[in-house]
């Protein structure tokens, strides 16, 4: 029995990791097309600088002297919110019976509130006590386009009434001989991105908690390493207050932090567009 | 006039009541041994079964500097000086500095580490990298949340770059096994550099010189550690 849950575990990341590849591939072969059809332009894109995300230009020929037409620019749209934890795992417990997994469904259920009215469409991992697995949670923002990842943690330590914002480090480049990227890795092309985002959610989170960092800090978190969209993670300190109140109060202004700093990266923001093979453009 | 019968019968529910009262201490005794051989974990079975870390007995005492945390619990370590006989051998010399980082400080407060965890293994690759192995503990009973696993891999990276320059990158390991995360935030599927940028990010305030009973106590718990 365990062995077969092991075996449906490798079966269901292969799966992933495949279809991961499958459409980072089309993304480069539709790029490689592009930039070999004549008169195929290169549009820039200043906000994927430095990424592995790139825009590419349509597959199209156009006549000389006749501009080819640009790709429709996809922008952010899609928020995944993941409140960490849940089921049997609490997370972090405070002496007055806080539990880190249901608080954060609550900053959860607000920020969804403050983003929806920034006119953001979100998808949360978990709107109940249930616990998905990272990477599971790492799949429901891997199958969109146009999405951030944020995931929301309550801490035991740390000064109360505080927020930090935590991204990745760099991971070394990802060289692989077919062009895919692996699952493990899937966060590396979008660090610079996610530092942009952290760096503008944790300003606004410091300009309404005293005591925050201004700039976001950096940890290997778990959950974001398997993310392939700009993410990181939003710690407020701490369960250990002596009233849940504390925490309380704190909700509206994390939730309204982060909707702000999202709407802001949006401006700069944009998402890769894909050239199908038959010439055009998807979003 | 009782019937006989009913004196036999009384008769013999006494002897068993004293047969009984006799027998209880044993029995209690036999159960309270079987309780001890059921609470022996595997984890226990296995640390009876690693080597022991020997201690450089009469050696000279070197100068380990140690990075706890501080009562403000933000993240921020604090290099204490400890005198410590620490061998010459990288591998026990590892050792020997985690046992103490895991004694703790003399204010509990600054813990880095949970007190019930204990350092199962340590080794060196080759190439520099060592493998800590640790008990179940340090992951299930380390305060959650993503500052506090950073602050409890930072004191023991720190602590390894400051007194084992042999060690370059640090794996952890949890009984045996790589997890996941330590205690569902930070990631120990990777390796932490040691020497070299590490993964801190402030630097370290500067160092105290003390000598206390709880860093004796700290060296009196690797002592018997190495010894056993």
């Amino acid at each position: 029995m365990l062995l077969d849950v092991r075996q449906r575990e490798r079966i269901s990341r292969a799966l992933r990791t495949g279809l991961l590849g499958l459409t980072l591939a089309a993304t480069l072969v539709a790029t490689a097309l592009a930039q070999a059809s004549p008169g195929g332009t290169a549009q820039s894109n200043p906000a994927s600088q430095g990424t592995a995300a790139s825009a590419p230009a349509p597959a199209t020929s156009a006549p000389q002297g006749i501009p080819a037409p640009l790709p429709p620019r996809v922008g952010l749209s899609l928020v995944v919110l993941d409140p960490a934890h849940g089921g049997t795992d609490l997370g972090a417990r405070g002496t007055e019976g806080i539990r880190e997994s249901d608080v954060v469904l609550q900053f959860a259920a607000q920020t969804k509130k403050a983003l929806e009215f920034q006119g953001f469409q979100v998808i949360q991992t978990r709107d109940a006590n249930d616990n998905p697995s990272f990477d599971d949670r790492s799949a429901r923002v891997n199958a969109q386009r146009g999405a951030v990842f944020i995931t929301l943690h309550v801490a035991s330590t740390g000064l109360a009434g505080t927020a930090r914002v935590y991204v990745m480090p760099e991971i070394p480049p990802v060289e692989h001989p077919n062009g895919l990227i692996p699952w493990d890795k899937a966060q590396a092309p979008f660090v610079g991105l996610s530092k942009k985002l952290g760096d503008l959610v944790q300003a606004e989170l410091a300009k309404r908690f005293k005591g925050s960092p201004t700039t976001a800090l950096v940890a290997p978190v778990r959950q974001l390493r398997t993310t392939a969209a700009p993410a990181i993670a939003v710690e407020i300190s701490s369960v250990s207050v002596e009233d849940r109140a504390d925490l309380d109060r704190m909700v509206p202004g994390v939730a309204d932090a982060i909707a702000r700093g999202v709407s802001e990266f949006k401006l700069s923001y944009v998402v890769p567009t894909i050239a199908s093979p038959g010439g055009g453009t998807r979003p | 006039m009782t019937p006989r019968w009913l004196i036999w019968l009384a008769g013999i529910l006494l002897a068993a009541v004293i047969a009984a009262a006799l027998y209880f201490p044993s029995l209690r005794h036999q159960v309270d041994k079987v309780a001890q051989l059921t609470e022996k974990t595997a984890e226990q079975a296995r640390r009876e079964l690693i080597p022991p870390a020997p201690a450089r007995s009469g050696g000279p005492m070197v100068k380990a500097k140690m990075y706890w945390g501080t009562r403000a619990q933000d993240g921020t370590l604090r290099a204490v000086i400890v005198d410590l006989p620490l061998s010459d051998d990288p591998v026990l010399r590892a050792k020997q500095v985690l046992n103490t980082l895991l004694a703790g400080p003399v204010d509990p407060e600054a813990r880095t580490l949970p007190p019930d965890a204990a350092l199962l293994a340590f080794y060196i690759l080759p190439d520099g990298t060592g493998i800590a192995d640790f008990s179940e503990a340090l992951g299930t009973s380390i305060p959650s949340g993503i500052q506090s696993e950073q602050t409890a891999v930072e004191s023991i990276t720190r602590t390894l770059e400051a007194n084992v320059p042999q060690v370059q990158r640090l794996k952890i390991l949890i009984h045996g096994q790589e997890v996941d995360s330590l205690a569902g935030h930070l990631d120990l599927t990777q390796t932490y550099q040691v020497n070299g940028s590490g993964v801190a990010t402030q630097p370290p305030p500067s160092s105290t010189s003390i000598t206390t009973r709880s860093i004796q106590k700290a060296y009196e718990k690797t002592k018997a550690a190495t010894k056993r």
